[in-house]
C-alpha cells in the first residue's frame, strides 16, 4: 500500500496530521500497539522537522506485509553537518519552534532510536531526505 | 490510579473524555518539551504540561498517552478538545503549578518513568 502526504513548512496547527492518518491505517491493519507507537513517534518527529525547518515537504509511506518504509522529502535549507544534527541536544530551531514544544535537539536521535533502518541525505540550500524502515513483525 | 481520582487530587477540571475517567494511570512525566515526551516508552502514562497547544495533544496521540493535565491555569482551546475527543484522550485543567501537581501525584503513588 502506498500513501502520500503534503506538509507545509511553518504550519504548526496541522503538524501531525499525516502521522495521525498513518497511525489510523496501521491500527486498521492490526499492527501491534508497540510497533505503531515506534512508527508514529518517528514519523511525527520527521513531520515536525519539516514544519519547523523546511518550506514544504512530502511524505511517502509504503506498507508491506513485514515492514513499513517512510520517505520524508523536503524543500528547505538542508543540514550542513548531519553528524552534528544527530547529536542529542543539538538544534537550530527558531524560538517559535521552541514555543511549540520542539527544538530540543532530540528529534533525529529519537527517530534513529525508534526505527530499524534510517538514512538521511541533505543538500544545503536545496533540501533534506530522511528515509526510515520499521519491521512490522515483532 | 484512576484518571478521575488524579483529576480530583490536582483540583482539576475535566474538559473532555469523561467516559474514560476509569482508565488507570501508572506513570507520569512532567514537561513542556514535547521532544522529551516523545522519548518516553512507558505505557499508562500521564502527561503533566504547561504547554497548552495542539502539539501537546498530538504528542499524546502519537505516544498513546491517555490523559493530559494542563497546569498553571492554561486555557484549552476548542481545536485541542476536538482532537482529544477524536482520539479518546482526557484533558484536565489544573490551577496548580507543575511542581505542586507533580508532588501531589508522586506522593499518592504515581511513578516516575526514571
Amino acid at each position: 500500500m502506498h500513501f502520500e502526504y503534503r506538509v507545509q513548512g511553518g504550519d504548526f496547527v496541522r503538524a501531525g496530521q499525516a502521522s495521525s492518518q498513518v497511525k489510523k491505517i496501521l491500527k486498521q491493519l492490526n499492527v501491534s500497539p508497540n510497533i505503531i507507537k515506534r512508527v508514529v513517534v518517528a514519523l511525527y518527529e520527521g513531520e515536525v522537522n519539516i514544519v519547523a525547518h523546511a518550506f514544504q515537504g512530502k511524505i511517502y509511506v509504503d506498507i508491506e506485509t513485514d515492514k513499513i518504509r517512510v520517505v520524508l522529502d523536503d524543500v528547505g535549507p538542508g543540514i550542513p553537518d548531519i553528524d552534528l544534527a544527530m547529536k542529542p541536544g543539538y538544534s537550530t530551531a527558531s524560538p517559535i519552534v521552541r514555543e511549540m514544544g520542539f527544538g530540543a535537539g532530540m528529534g533525529l536521535p529519537n527517530i534513529k532510536e525508534n526505527t530499524d533502518k534510517m538514512k538521511i541525505a541533505s543538500v544545503v540550500g536545496v533540501g533534506t531526505r530522511l528515509e526510515f524502515e520499521v519491521n512490522l513483525k515483532e | 490510579m484512576k484518571i478521575g481520582e488524579l483529576a480530583q487530587l490536582v483540583d482539576g477540571n475535566v474538559v473532555c473524555g469523561h467516559a474514560m475517567l476509569d482508565r488507570e494511570i501508572e506513570y507520569a512525566f512532567a514537561s513542556d518539551l514535547m521532544s522529551d515526551v516523545l522519548t518516553v516508552r512507558a505505557d499508562k502514562l500521564l502527561l503533566i504540561t504547561g504547554l497548552a497547544n495542539m502539539q501537546a495533544v498530538r504528542t499524546a496521540e502519537m505516544a498513546d498517552i491517555p490523559a493530559i493535565v494542563f497546569v498553571r491555569n492554561k486555557t484549552i482551546s476548542e481545536d485541542m478538545i476536538q482532537l482529544a475527543e477524536d482520539n479518546g484522550i482526557v484533558l484536565i485543567e489544573s490551577p496548580f503549578t507543575m511542581f505542586r501537581a507533580s508532588g501531589i501525584l508522586y506522593s499518592k503513588g504515581v511513578k516516575p518513568v526514571y
